[in-house]
């Protein structure tokens, strides 16, 4: 493949459940190689589906219903089982959001981290191991020599996930997804699994799919963002489009609702109402229910995605054609 | 496992095959009435029923009784019969071998049938094999052991004549010989326990597939094969381990029904024969043995447990 198209394009997904078509709709992104890209938005936003769905690791019952997800030229929505094992584990690894319940309890930290080059390259298990050990010194866990023959419970938290994040390296893949990987970590062990992950990132030439509902996460790590609210992409933007200018109203109702360190004693904004259910969703604008520029006999229609500017695009048409400005972050 | 989890389990079978042996002692002294009187029998001669009372020791005080029993037993020493005037132990040590290795064979059947069954099962999910096999093994439950011998013996012993009708052969007549007398009422007595095994691993399987961690395998490329053998398998067994050691009792006291109907002499005999010629020594012994191997599995269960899972390594 050429250097110039993207590692992974994304383009148009839509995941159905039986009783509810659209749970996730029309998604289209990219990822470039050696690029991070962040897929945010709030619980339920169908971040985590479209993230699954992938490497079509989706739960029972929810089926893509159409779109295109190509990897490095193979499609992985119409190659074969086994060109699709392939992929999984080899040039895309996965981090899960619970490293507790994503270990196997029966199988030591070393064998897991090995079972990707055992079912990939073929190595020996001792072989595999020796580089399963290799990698838990790499992703900082102290004693790698005896900690690769640890089971999950004898692990932190923290520790769990940097073994996740070993495992799912072992292969040199050219693109790491990461579901929410420092959800259900400490605050403190977020940071260290964030710089760790951006550590391998520039180290290994990683592209990186960082699924999350943290916006500063996402701006300590990512070049460019994915918005998603109720199964819909909103905005996608760099990460400077998307703090300074955003292009679409939940953005900025998303950028006003992070408290500020720099101004204490604020009220702090809300976003009002809650997030549809599934199968709720209103004609046209998902959001708009919520917004606070809401005007029915515009917002009612379906909204197309429009390039504001380059690569910058906005699902609310107000804002695409100048009739809305949006704010964003000031700048300084 | 650590040694001293094993020396604890190993101090909890102690304890209960002592409370067995009590339990066990007592059934002589509970008898209603005088016990020499009612082990005779009605139409005992009164020099009878002394030569039994003294045999039992029935005349003494309760704890010597219950000491000098005790003490018997712990040198392996369980009395005489009423009936043969054979020691307690070379008799059930006799009875024992075509009992344990119907029991052995039966469960040996239970589990390549029933965790077979179950893993199809349980992968195959709302599937036309996922019912079938639930439904036969609804049936396999439903249907009395002693019945399943019998037809297993009229179609594949008395009508095709592939396996013998009756009866047990030692296997110094030849492991070939020793195994075909043993296929069908290791069937029969096995296939209750199969059923039951198999609807609980298609749980266990069906609960595991829903776990993350077989969805990180997935995401490593796995195939189905491999989710089997290398996760699949060993998170399932964990409570189908459980069920088997609760089941190997049940397979034990089953052994009496097959061993009627298929006309072998074992364990199980002997203590229908005990149990009607009302001769004490034989059925405490009986009961002790039992008691014994069943603490035995349990141990072996509990063991298993740690090599399966290593959370109960260190617990």
């Amino acid at each position: 493949m050429t250097g110039n198209s993207p590692l992974l394009s994304v383009e148009g997904l839509t995941i159905d459940l039986p009783a509810q078509p659209g749970l996730v709709q029309d998604v289209s992104f990219e990822v470039g190689r050696g690029r991070s890209l962040a897929l945010i938005g709030e619980s339920g936003c169908g971040k985590t589906l479209t993230s699954m769905a992938i490497l079509r690791l989706l739960p029972p019952g929810l089926t893509i219903a159409g779109g295109r997800i190509v990897f490095d030229g193979t499609d992985l929505l119409t190659c074969s089982p086994r060109e699709l094992r392939a992929v999984r584990g080899g040039p895309v690894g996965v981090v899960f959001q619970e490293p507790m319940s994503s270990l196997d309890p029966t199988m030591t930290v070393g064998d897991q981290i090995a079972e990707a080059r055992l079912l990939h390259l073929g190595e020996r298990r001792s072989v595999a191991l020796r580089r399963a050990e290799e990698l838990l010194d790499r992703v900082g866990i102290p004693n790698a020599a005896q900690r690769v023959r640890s089971y999950p419970h004898e692990l932190s938290g923290g520790m769990q996930q940097r073994v996740m994040i070993a495992a799912a390296i072992a292969c040199d893949p050219k693109l790491v997804i990461a579901d929410e990987p420092t959800t259900a970590l400490d605050v403190t062990i977020q940071a260290e699994i964030l710089g760790l992950l951006r550590d391998l990132q520039r180290d290994l030439d990683l592209a990186v799919l960082l699924v999350t509902h943290d916006l500063g996460v996402v701006a300590d790590f990512c070049d460019d963002v994915v918005v998603m609210y109720a199964g819909h992409v909103v905005e996608r933007a760099s990460i400077d489009e998307l703090f300074y200018s955003p292009g679409h109203p939940y953005s900025s109702a998303l950028l006003a609702s992070v408290p500020q360190s720099g101004s204490p004693r604020t009220r702090l904004a809300v976003i009002p109402g809650r997030v549809p259910p599934a199968g709720r969703f209103p004609a046209g604008c998902r959001f708009q229910p919520r917004c606070v520029h809401n005007r029915p006999e515009v917002c009612g229609r379906p909204q197309p995605d429009s390039v504001l500017a380059g690569a910058h695009r906005s699902r609310c048409g107000r804002v695409a054609s100048g009739a809305l400005t949006v704010e964003g972050v000031p700048r300084g | 496992m650590s040694g001293r989890m094993i020396v604890r389990r190993l101090g909890g079978g102690v304890l209960v095959l002592w409370l067995v042996s009590l339990v066990t002692f007592l059934m002589v002294q509970l008898i209603p009435g005088d016990p020499a009187q009612v082990i005779a029998g009605e139409n005992a001669s009164a020099a009878d029923v002394e030569r039994i009372r003294e045999r039992l020791g029935l005349d003494r005080p309760v704890i010597e009784q219950y000491l000098t029993w005790l003490f018997g037993v712990l040198r392996g020493d369980l009395g005489r019969s009423l009936f043969t005037d054979r020691p307690v132990t070379s008799t059930i040590l006799l009875a024992a071998p075509p009992t344990l290795a119907l029991a052995v064979a039966a469960i040996v059947v239970a589990v390549l049938v029933g965790v077979t069954a179950g893993v199809l099962a349980g992968l195959a999910q709302g599937s036309w094999l996922d019912r079938a096999i639930s439904s036969l093994a609804t049936l396999g439950i439903a249907m009395p052991s002693f019945w399943v011998a019998m037809l297993l013996v009229s179609v594949f012993a008395l009508g095709l004549g592939w396996f013998p009708a009756t009866s047990y052969a030692p296997m110094s007549r030849g492991l070939g010989t020793w195994a075909s007398h043993l296929v069908l009422p290791a069937v029969a007595l096995g296939l209750a326990t199969a059923a039951e095994l198999a609807r609980h691993t298609r749980g266990c399987v069906a609960d595991v597939l829903t776990r993350p961690y077989v969805r990180t395998a997935r995401a490593r490329g796995a195939t189905t094969g491999w989710l089997v053998r290398r996760h699949i398998l060993r998170n399932a067994a964990i409570p189908v381990v459980t069920v088997l050691g609760l089941q190997t009792g049940r397979l034990l006291g089953g052994t009496i029904v097959i061993e009627a109907v298929v006309g072998i002499s074992g364990l199980g005999t002997l203590a229908v024969n005990s149990v009607l010629q009302r001769d004490y020594p034989v059925i405490q012994g009986y009961v002790l043995f039992c008691a014994a191997v069943v603490v035995l599995i349990n141990l072996i269960v509990d063991l298993t447990y740690g090599w399966i899972n290593p959370k109960v390594r260190t617990a």
